[in-house]
């Protein structure tokens, strides 16, 4: 015997789901990023296998529902028999896993695109002028390089990060108890879907707007060069020397 | 030759089931394009209102349908969906729970969703348009209507390609969604293939092929159409930069 429907039970029952979908995110958001910077590099060398495979790869993940990857890496490897003695069968084995996998491997196709945009926006005197100081390749990289390309890509990466946090509810159709999962359980115990799926999507929203607001302030931190000078720090330049 | 026969187009194969899913794929995207169009032009043209409240309700509507899970908007369209027609049936002495048809609740699901982009789209080329053209026709008397059919939608349509044409594809991949509700779509098909011939690997990549070749076919299609339009943007060298 089934208890009656409420909505206290409900919020709660959701609420204990959230930190699924928040682990989802974050493993997916830190995977992908890290790929995300190797496809990068494979995509600006020079050479043309490695940059081959870059197009190749952001091609065949920007071009094909996650859904499907995540099908075919669940169902699809798991066919294999071969792959249940190797250490990948760690992963697949793992409902969870295997969807952190998939949502990483996804966002590392587009976030590739999105910091390439970055670091192509980095002005060439800018690393000119870094090179005529003497610095190269790490330092310039982490002094010059890195922080113009991060700003410049900031902003359409946090509308990846927000695709994202909506991404982790597919774990839900490979049986991953994260929030949009529980909801459908719930929907499909008590028939009373809609209110339910709603409550979800509150959940959803919340939490991506607390990640514009973060992404907003770290914006704002990157880009001191675009904000007005205070008053006081408004003095009349001396001319040194 | 196994393979040859498991995708063929003969009595076993799955071939024609899955073209078929391609071509229902494309066209619950288009039903999907084509709601959203329209139901996005209202939310742009209320976040582009001096009224508050439009621009409010504008606001809440690409808030609410950007920052929800489509997965989420679809299970809410297709369960609610069903709710109503089974309430509507037992008004006429139908018990018993009546799904949504599929297809319908599909596009509507992606329609709304693709809705909330297309809105963002269609303001921001509305923005694109010349202040003074609008004055142009205001001044020659246009009422407001054939100002909208002959100087503002036209323009808009051509500002927008490019941006409907993300969209398009946002909706292609979205389209997968559509196969909780059972409607057989690429991504259906393709779990039911894998289902009955424990094929999982072979079917889903045939799948994943099937939305490749999809998107890319309307990427050029876009491509193209966007290099048509562009003819009538050239002006000739005298008029540039009035």
């Amino acid at each position: 015997m089934i208890s009656s429907f409420s909505w206290t039970d409900t919020f709660f029952q959701l609420l204990a789901a959230l930190p699924n979908t928040l682990l989802l995110f974050i493993l997916s958001i830190s995977i992908g990023c890290i790929m995300a910077l190797g496809i990068v590099w494979m995509r600006m060398s020079r050479n043309r296998l490695l940059s081959g495979f870059a197009r190749g790869y952001i091609f065949v993940f920007r071009g094909t529902p996650l859904l499907i990857q995540m099908f075919l890496l669940f169902y699809g490897l798991g066919q294999f028999r071969f792959l249940h003695d190797t250490p990948a069968w760690w992963v697949l084995s793992s409902r969870f896993a295997t969807a952190v996998l998939a949502l990483a491997l996804c966002t590392a196709g587009y976030s590739a695109e999105i910091f390439r945009g970055g670091l192509l926006a980095v002005p060439s005197r800018e690393i000119e002028a870094g090179r005529a100081i003497g610095m190269s390749g790490f330092l310039l990289l982490r002094r010059i390089v890195a922080p113009i390309a991060l700003r410049q890509a900031l902003p359409a990466y946090s509308t990846e990060i927000v695709l994202m946090v909506k991404s982790t509810s597919l774990a839900s159709l490979v049986a991953v108890a994260e929030i949009t999962g529980v909801a459908a359980k719930i929907a499909h115990t008590y028939y009373s879907s809609i209110g339910v799926f709603l409550l979800a999507g509150a959940f959803y929203l919340v939490i991506n707007f607390i990640i514009i607001r973060i992404v907003g302030l770290l914006e704002y931190r990157l880009s001191p060069h675009l904000r007005l000078m205070p008053a006081r720090a408004q003095t009349p330049r001396t001319i040194v020397g | 030759m196994y393979l040859i026969n498991l995708l063929g187009f003969s009595k076993e194969g799955w071939g024609l089931y899955l073209l078929g899913a391609a071509l229902m794929t494309v066209a619950v995207t288009l039903a999907a394009l084509v709601i959203g169009a329209f139901v996005g032009s209202f939310v742009a043209w209320a976040k582009l209102s001096r009224n508050l409240t439009a621009r409010i309700a504008g606001d809440a509507y690409t808030t609410i349908f950007r920052g929800m899970p489509e997965l989420l908007i679809i299970y809410v369209v297709f369960f609610g969906g069903s709710a109503a027609v089974t309430a509507a049936a037992e008004q006429f002495g139908i018990e018993g729970f009546l799904g949504m048809p599929s297809f319908l609740a599909g596009a509507i699901g992606v329609g709304l969703i693709s809705a909330s982009y297309q809105a963002e789209v269609f303001r921001g080329s509305f923005t694109a348009i010349v202040p003074g053209e609008i004055e142009a026709a205001r001044a020659i008397g246009m009422p407001r209507l054939m100002r909208f059919r002959r100087i503002i939608a036209p323009q808009v349509m051509r500002f927008a390609i490019p941006g409907l044409g993300n969209v398009w594809q946002l909706s292609l991949k979205d389209s997968a969604l559509i196969s909780v509700t059972g409607l057989v779509e690429i991504m259906n098909a393709s779990n039911k293939a894998a289902g009955s011939t424990h094929q999982f690997f072979i079917f889903y990549i045939v799948g994943g092929t099937l939305y490749l070749i999809l998107t890319s076919l309307s990427n050029r299609v876009f491509n193209a159409g966007e290099a048509h339009v562009a003819k009538s943007f050239r002006r000739p060298a005298g008029m540039q930069g009035s």
